[in-house]
């Protein structure tokens, strides 16, 4: 592995300058003539808008103009999209509601924006949008998906008749129900996945900068992909062609998939910058981004699982009820779909799934892909009722889970998936021996006479990381393609620039990416920059989300490193006399292998410049690119075990040990690895124990809008985790990486919600498990 | 945050004087419920008359178990206080869990019991340990400070300048914090001195902090933790939010007000 490539513990590169406070964030740029931007909100859940008055706020000191979304319809801006295209049961395509940027005729959530105010600065922006008034008649509100399905439920969308924006199935249910009838036993449960707010440390900003002469935007943007954001606004906003729009996502602090989405503030930036002639930046607070970025979650299913005498899993029958919130959000189609009930037979062989989907409109925020993104909820709703089948069967949960693991692959599952590789054994076994399995019962009775309740549980999970082939995406009802693109251009001197389509808000690229460079061409890590983030930088790219930008975005890298290396090949044996074939790449030079002939890089990539000495019909340069196109999703899984003390006299459950064992494949960098994984279990733990968005039912109103309602995970909450690797390298990519950026997430819940139910011997608990309904499943309240 | 004009005091006068001559004016101490309150704009406060700079609000002194505190003195100092720990550690130990580090140094006793957040720490030890507010005008009684959530008795215009009391035999605070603010669910405080027992609860009461006849009387007769099992603590006078109901408040103060008995010894 060498102290710099593959398989290193090597420091993050990005590091120094984020922990000098030295990032430059959307909110850190800063241009000449730049003035800012309120938007106008609505605080009503569900209302008409009869009229808007803005000339009072546009006399206000300071005020360069306010905007309405009339006339943004009316300079031809376009609505906001959902990009993946559902089709019900019965064949009808999904009813996609119209999302105004800003709303001019309803609104449909608290937070829904209604105008934007340009303002000199920040403070006279906001005196002003308090100055605008509208004028608002109040509509009947649901927010509940449950409740919006039900008959005389308000409307949302006139053209989603009964809120439901598909009635989506998959799977045999004739099968289904058939073995559910010959079952030995059937585990019945209703399953709730909370809702999310996925606070990202920095918030949701936009800059949006019109260039007259050129008529040219530029638009500062905190995405997970701007590539994706300039198509999205060229090709369906209208904001202007691809060719006028410079997409530049800078440093950004954290997206979990918030950042994925196009969102009306980045639209209305760039428009209102020309409308206005000056620069517009708008940064959203921490209110703001509680009630507009996109949640996650928000599940109600109902489950039956069937086995046989053996205590096989015979079927699986699930009927799921998703809320969309008021408008489908960019990706929010695929999520309760493809990316949930496509999962829903985990890491186990069986034979006949069902699963029905019900996505729902209701008058909260857009709901869309959170870290997971449907994995954990297929893997809470799996593994909770594994855990409830074992406990109702009086086997124990490891033994049920091992008479039904997969143990052949490939193996193709009866939900589209076909899993490559995998180990599942090896990671329960490596658990349970950390998690001292064997020795709880005495554990157990030792808290007991402390008078605290014990509780251990188990997860065994599996995802599934860099959603591809485009091919089959497509056939599914994506609208991109979703392969990744990068370009290595070797510099004259041999410093090498990687510039890839892929975006770190977090991940570490500059550091892992920079590895792989190294291990291939044997050249320091310090020689080697990843250029990522800006549209005219790189020329397309998907972005990063779901895993894949070690498993696609690097692989892509390594495609373009094979070309280079085969460029630099042909140079070498040119300089060195020698066959290309018997060219080898070691530690910087190029080598004439069994010989001690060689050229430094260096003078490889000169050569490829000056041009001088070149084999004939070469041309100059050493630059190549690549687009990489995975031939099947990967599936990272593993076995999370959690051990829990609860005091019954308060319902507060304190984290005794929790332990992951997971097989991600080949890993590039160890410490990046564990930090994601320390990471996806914080949130995963947060959602279990402490994390749960909640609006009044009656009004829409919402109730956790700050830190002092909305529980996050802290330091404290939570106990040092014990992290280990069982790998089984992917076969579907060149570098046989897995992905490890949502497992911790997707693991964790049903871990510790099964470790809380086993402690209290009620299995009758939902997420967030605070101590208040912990104390009340405990005392009966 | 709407536009104020802030001011200076050097003098407790001062302070008061600046108040005299302002529209709609506020005492600024360390601005830890005041500034948040003025930038979310649901405060707005033409002047802002700055407390902090003067020195004769801030310090602790101890005389045999007499102790008084200054108004200005921030949660840090209280709860790292040498000489108050050797007579009431209870309130040092209240102190030192109030929020994080950031707001123990800036948040002062006199802004949080001048606040009286139904949710915060101090109001309970204001009762317990049956504190006499002194203001730039009077002193005023523990037991007449409180009025309800959000509102005391202190006048248009009227500073606390210090706390002052009796050091107790005994006494404990015990708190459980909502999991998202770490405000108080239910917070505890218990004190006895000779024969007298009273027992104080924050962020449990739908009217903010109070005293619990039932359980004073029960420790007076026997001073140990077991001693409370028979009383009642009323869901009905109890608060309830998203959070928790209000059985599981009333069950939270007898759970904290046993382990308060416990910790105090
Ligand atoms: C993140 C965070 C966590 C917190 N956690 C807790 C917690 O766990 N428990 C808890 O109890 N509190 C908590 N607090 C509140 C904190 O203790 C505050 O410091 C306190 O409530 C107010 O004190 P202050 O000195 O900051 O007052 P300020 O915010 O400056 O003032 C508060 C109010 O009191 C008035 N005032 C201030 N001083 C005087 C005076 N001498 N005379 C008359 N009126 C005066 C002001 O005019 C204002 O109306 C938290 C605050 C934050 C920001």
């Amino acid at each position: 592995m060498g102290v710099e490539g593959i398989g290193a513990r090597v420091a993050r590169k990005e590091d120094k300058r984020f922990l000098t406070g030295k990032g430059r964030y959307v909110d850190d740029m800063k241009v000449a003539g730049m003035k800012y931007a309120v938007f106008v909100r609505s605080p009503h859940a569900h209302a008409k808008i009869k009229s808007i008055d803005v000339s009072a706020a546009k006399d206000m000191p300071g005020v360069i103009d306010v905007l309405e979304g009339k006339a943004m319809k009316e300079d031809g801006i376009g609505s906001l999209i959902c990009g993946w295209m559902i089709h019900s049961k019965d064949g009808s395509p999904m009813n996609m509601g119209d999302w105004r940027p800003l709303a001019y005729e309803t609104v449909r959530y608290v937070g829904d924006a209604v105008a934007i105010v340009v303002a000199d600065s920040l403070g006279e922006a906001r005196d002003a949008a308090e100055a605008v008034v509208v004028d608002y008649e109040v509509l009947p509100a649901v927010t509940e998906a449950v409740d919006a399905l039900k008959p005389g439920a308000p409307q949302i969308h006139a053209n989603a008749p009964g809120n439901q924006i598909y009635d989506w199935h998959i799977g045999d249910e004739g099968a289904v129900d058939a073995a559910l009838a010959s079952a030995a036993h059937v585990t019945e449960i209703e399953i709730h996945n909370n809702r999310l707010s996925p606070n990202p440390m920095e918030p949701r900003a936009a800059l949006g900068i019109y260039d007259t002469a050129e008529d040219h935007y530029t638009c500062y943007t905190t995405s997970q992909n701007p590539h994706v954001a300039r198509l999205v606004m060229s090709a369906f906003y209208n904001v202007a062609p691809e060719n006028k729009l410079r997409v530049i996502a800078p440093d950004v602090g954290g997206g979990f998939g918030s950042k994925i989405y196009i969102y009306p503030e980045e639209i209305t930036c760039l428009w209102a910058s020309k409308k206005t002639g000056v620069p517009v930046k708008w940064t959203s607070d921490r209110t703001e981004a509680f009630l507009t970025d996109a949640h996650g979650r928000d599940h109600v299913s109902k489950v039956k699982m069937a086995f046989d005498a053996n205590h096989r899993v015979t079927a699986l029958k699930v009927d799921t009820t998703a809320n969309f919130g008021a408008y489908m959000s960019l990706f929010s189609g695929a999520v309760p779909t493809y990316l949930y009930a496509t999962l829903l037979s985990g890491q186990y062989n069986l034979p006949a799934i069902y699963a029905n989907v019900h996505a729902v409109y209701t008058n909260t925020a857009p709901v869309d892909a959170y870290r997971g993104a449907g994995r954990p909820e297929a893997t809470y709703l799996l593994e909770r009722t594994m855990e409830t089948a074992a406990r109702e069967l009086g086997i124990s949960p490891a033994e049920l889970r091992s008479i039904n693991f997969i143990r052949q692959f490939p193996h193709q599952t009866p939900v589209i998936m076909n899993y490559d590789t995998g180990n599942f054994q090896a990671s329960l076994d490596a658990a349970m021996a950390e998690a001292d399995w064997a020795g709880f019962p005495a554990r157990k009775a030792e808290a007991e006479r402390r008078g605290k309740k014990r509780g251990i549980g188990m997860s065994c999970y599996i995802e599934a990381c860099g959603i591809a082939p485009s091919a089959a995406v497509g056939s599914l009802g994506a609208g991109v393609g979703l392969w990744e693109s990068a370009e290595v251009r070797v510099n004259a001197v041999g410093t090498i620039e990687v510039l890839t389509g892929s975006h770190s808000h977090g991940q570490g690229h500059e550091t892992t990416f920079a590895q792989l460079v190294a291990t291939r061409l044997g050249v320091p890590l310090d020689s080697i920059s990843i250029v990522h983030g800006d549209t005219d930088k790189v020329q397309m790219g998907m972005g990063t989300y779901g895993s894949r930008s070690g498993a696609v975005g690097m692989s892509a890298i390594a495609k373009a490193l094979d070309k280079v290396e085969v460029k630099a090949k042909k140079i070498a044996a040119h300089l060195l006399e020698a066959s290309e074939s018997d060219i080898v790449i070691e530690n910087g030079e190029l080598k004439v292998a069994g010989t001690d002939k060689s050229v430094p890089w260096f003078q490889v990539a000169l050569s490829a410049y000056t041009a001088h000495n070149l084999p004939a019909g070469m041309e100059p340069g050493l630059k190549e690119g690549a687009f990489y196109d995975p031939a099947n999703f990967t599936f990272p899984a593993g076995c999370y075990i959690c051990e829990v003390e609860v005091d019954p006299d308060t319902g507060k459950t304190q984290l005794i040990q929790f332990v992951a064992a997971d097989d991600f494949g080949n890993i590039i960098n160890p410490m990046i690895v564990e930090g994601q994984v320390h990471g996806g279990i914080a949130q995963g733990i947060g959602q279990a124990l402490l994390e749960g968005v909640q609006y009044d039912a009656s009004t829409g109103q919402l109730l956790t809008a700050s830190y002092m309602d909305y529980a996050m995970p802290r330091a404290d909450d939570l106990p040092s985790y014990k992290v280990s690797h069982q790998t089984t390298p992917c076969t579907s990519n060149p570098l046989g990486i897995k992905g490890c950026g949502e497992a911790g997430a997707i693991g964790s819940p049903p871990a510790v919600i099964n470790a809380i139910t086993d402690a209290i011997g009620n299995n009758n608990l939902t997420m967030p498990a605070t101590p208040a309904k912990v104390w009340a499943a405990m005392h009966g309240h | 945050m709407y536009e104020t004009n802030y001011h200076r005091a050097s003098s407790v006068d001062e302070a008061a004087r600046l108040m005299g001559d302002a529209g709609e004016g506020k005492y600024l101490a360390g601005g830890m419920t005041l500034i948040a309150t003025m930038k979310q704009r649901l405060a707005a406060p033409s002047d802002l008359i700055d407390l902090r700079h003067i020195g004769s609000m801030k310090g602790i002194t101890v005389n045999g178990r007499n102790v008084t505190i200054g108004a200005g003195t921030s949660h840090y100092d209280v709860a790292s206080s040498d000489a108050l720990k050797a007579v009431c550690p209870a309130l040092c130990h209240l102190a030192s869990h109030i929020g994080d580090p950031h707001v123990r140094h800036m948040g002062t006793i006199g802004g949080s019991v001048a606040n009286d957040d139904p949710a915060a720490d101090y109001p309970s030890a204001v009762l317990a340990l049956n504190m006499t507010v002194r203001t730039n005008k009077r002193e005023i009684a523990a037991d007449d400070f409180f009025v309800g959530m959000f509102e005391t008795a202190l006048e248009e215009g009227e500073i606390i300048v210090s706390f002052s009391f009796e050091a107790p035999d005994k006494a404990a605070y015990q708190k459980f914090p909502n999991p998202a603010s770490r405000y108080a669910m239910a917070g505890v405080f218990v004190a006895k001195k000779g024969s007298d027992v009273r027992v104080a609860v924050t962020g449990a009461g739908s009217n903010g902090v109070f005293r619990h006849q039932g359980m004073e009387a029960a420790l007076k007769a026997a001073w140990a933790p077991d001693a409370l099992a028979a009383v009642t603590v009323d869901a009905g006078m109890m608060m309830a939010d998203i959070h928790g109901n209000s059985d599981y408040r009333a069950n939270l103060v007898k759970v904290m007000a046993k382990r308060a008995v416990a910790a105090a010894g």
